[in-house]
């Protein structure tokens, strides 16, 4: 037991430091992919939401590709294939290569696969909010864009939520499948521990209980968000 | 007073013309550029054809297919098995049963399927003599028999959340009127209960086929020759970007029919809801 908490120390001789920054990494790329994903999915889900079957079908489109891709397969093509094509462009642009960082290529294939389900989710969500909304509000002289600002999304946030919140949990999940392209999250130090150490199941014990850690407190912080959310419903 | 009585020259009014609006244009816009790049990658794949490289990596990605599908075909059958347990323990009115339900079930749905399959297939390795002295290492040695085990675990804890979702999505009338009527709970059960609640759960269990189907990419991590891992071999040897194209190509076709298949079969199902 004691040597198991000597693998876990802070410093050179244990690998809670490493462990550590590892969950800092995973953290802080969920949190960087989450505002992208939001933006885009809020768009497509608009794009879903319109009257022009063109922009309908382009909407339809992205979600169809990425919501059918293995993530894994999302996040080689962009790391390889961006590297392939920047390369080629940076060579015609400046005569050298172009290292893609994978931090970026994560973030954008996360940032895709997230976009994709939020746009089903704040479709359902748009659903939910009935005409007389907009009626309402377009009565009241608001223009298209002040509605939606100030009348529609606030309802969606709160329709939308509980479908964001699993989203997001998915996301935290995800987030493990970059450490095979070499960015040093918590399953990617995990990796390298098990190497020096040889103890594979205390190991990736312990990264898994650090991933259920990671879920365990998002969802306390979700249902203080879903919490305020739901400030204007009153009790139930 | 004048009085006209020729006929009116004015045209009828033409059909409204749909207008250039924002949306149709960015619509329009999008779309070229869906167009463009199903082109682009068409013409990669045409102008990339290589028979030498088919004939070398094709047979390996076939068989790279079959061992995609069964490896989720057996996962998705042995997680029905071990989520019915785990179900019954989810409705459970006894803490300590519905306690060890909720944390398997908490475990693998709050956790990277990558972690546990690394978990699972690293960890036996350190449990080696332990293993071989019950005879089990032979199973733990072969990364397809991790990833079956691995995977079927997975699928079980979230097949268990959608038939216990569904059963308790049966209106409780439902078993009070089978109790007046005295059927027995197992009569109750399979003849009441379940088929009400399958029809819930058809749609959540078709996104699990899927999401099983595209999880199984992992296997490919722990070196099990599936789509993935025939994919990344190939490219390892080629560097040649239309081997992930392909393989994209495959995933999406193979998890579109399922979900047109699904759809078709769900609305088979519930035509007696119809009206």
């Amino acid at each position: 037991m004691a040597n198991y908490m000597e693998l876990l120390s802070f410093g050179d001789s244990g690998w809670g430091d490493e462990l550590a920054s590892g969950v800092l990494v995973t953290v802080t790329l969920a949190l960087a992919t989450l505002p992208l994903g939001l933006l885009i999915g809020f768009l497509i889900a608009v794009a879903k939401n319109s009257t022009e079957p063109l922009l309908r079908n382009a909407a339809h489109v992205y979600t169809t590709i990425f919501r059918g891709l293995p993530e894994l397969l999302t996040l080689f093509l962009i790391y390889y294939g961006g590297q392939m094509a920047m390369s080629a462009l940076w060579r015609l642009l400046f005569g050298h290569a172009f290292e893609v960082n994978s931090y970026l290529a994560g973030m954008i294939a996360l940032a895709l696969v997230f976009s994709s389900y939020a746009s089903e989710v704040f479709l359902s969500a748009f659903r939910g909010i009935t005409l007389g909304q907009y009626e309402g509000a377009y009565a009241l002289g608001l223009s298209r864009s002040r509605t939606m600002l100030l009348v529609i999304l606030p309802q969606l946030v709160r329709l939308a939520l509980p479908g964001l919140s699993n989203l997001w949990l998915n996301l935290l999940k995800d987030t493990s499948l970059v450490s095979i392209i070499g960015l040093t999250d918590l399953l990617r130090n995990t990796n390298i521990a098990v190497g020096v150490t040889k103890q594979a199941f205390f190991f990736f014990f312990v990264a898994c209980s650090l991933y259920l850690m990671m879920s365990i407190i998002s969802s306390f912080g979700l249902r203080r968000v879903s919490a305020w959310a739901e400030r204007g419903q009153g009790r139930r | 007073m004048t009085y006209v009585d020729a006929p009116s020259t004015e045209r009828p009014p033409a059909a409204a013309r749909r207008r250039w609006t924002a949306a149709r244009v960015t619509g329009l816009l999008l779309m070229a550029l869906w167009a463009l790049l199903g082109l682009s990658i068409v013409y990669m794949l045409v102008a990339g054809y290589d028979p030498e490289k088919i004939a070398r990596y094709g047979p390996r990605i076939l068989n790279g297919i079959w061992v995609t599908l069964h490896l989720v075909v057996l996962s998705i059958l042995l997680g029905a098995l071990i989520s019915i347990p785990v179900a019954i323990g989810r409705l459970s009115h006894n803490p300590i049963i519905g306690g060890i339900a909720f944390g398997y079930s908490y475990f693998f749905r709050g956790t990277p399927l990558l972690a546990q399959t690394f978990l699972v297939y690293y960890g036996a390795g350190q449990f080696t003599a332990a293993l071989k002295a019950v005879g089990l290492w032979m199973f733990f040695r072969d990364a397809y028999f991790c990833a079956v085990l691995t995977f079927s675990l997975n699928t079980a804890a979230y097949q268990a959340e959608i038939l216990a979702g569904a059963i308790r999505a049966v209106p409780s009338g439902q078993w009070q009127a089978a109790d007046s009527l005295g059927l027995r709970p197992f009569t109750t059960m399979f003849k009441i209960i379940l088929p009400q609640a399958l029809i819930t759960a058809l749609r959540p269990y078709g996104n699990e086929v899927i999401l099983m189907i595209k999880a199984s990419a992992i296997a490919s991590i722990i070196t099990v020759l599936d789509l993935m891992g025939q994919t990344r071999y190939a490219f390892s040897k080629t560097y040649d970007l239309q081997i992930y194209i392909w393989a994209a190509v495959i995933y999406l076709i193979t998890v579109e029919v399922l979900r047109r298949l699904w759809e078709m079969m769900e609305r088979r199902l519930t035509r007696h809801l119809r009206r």
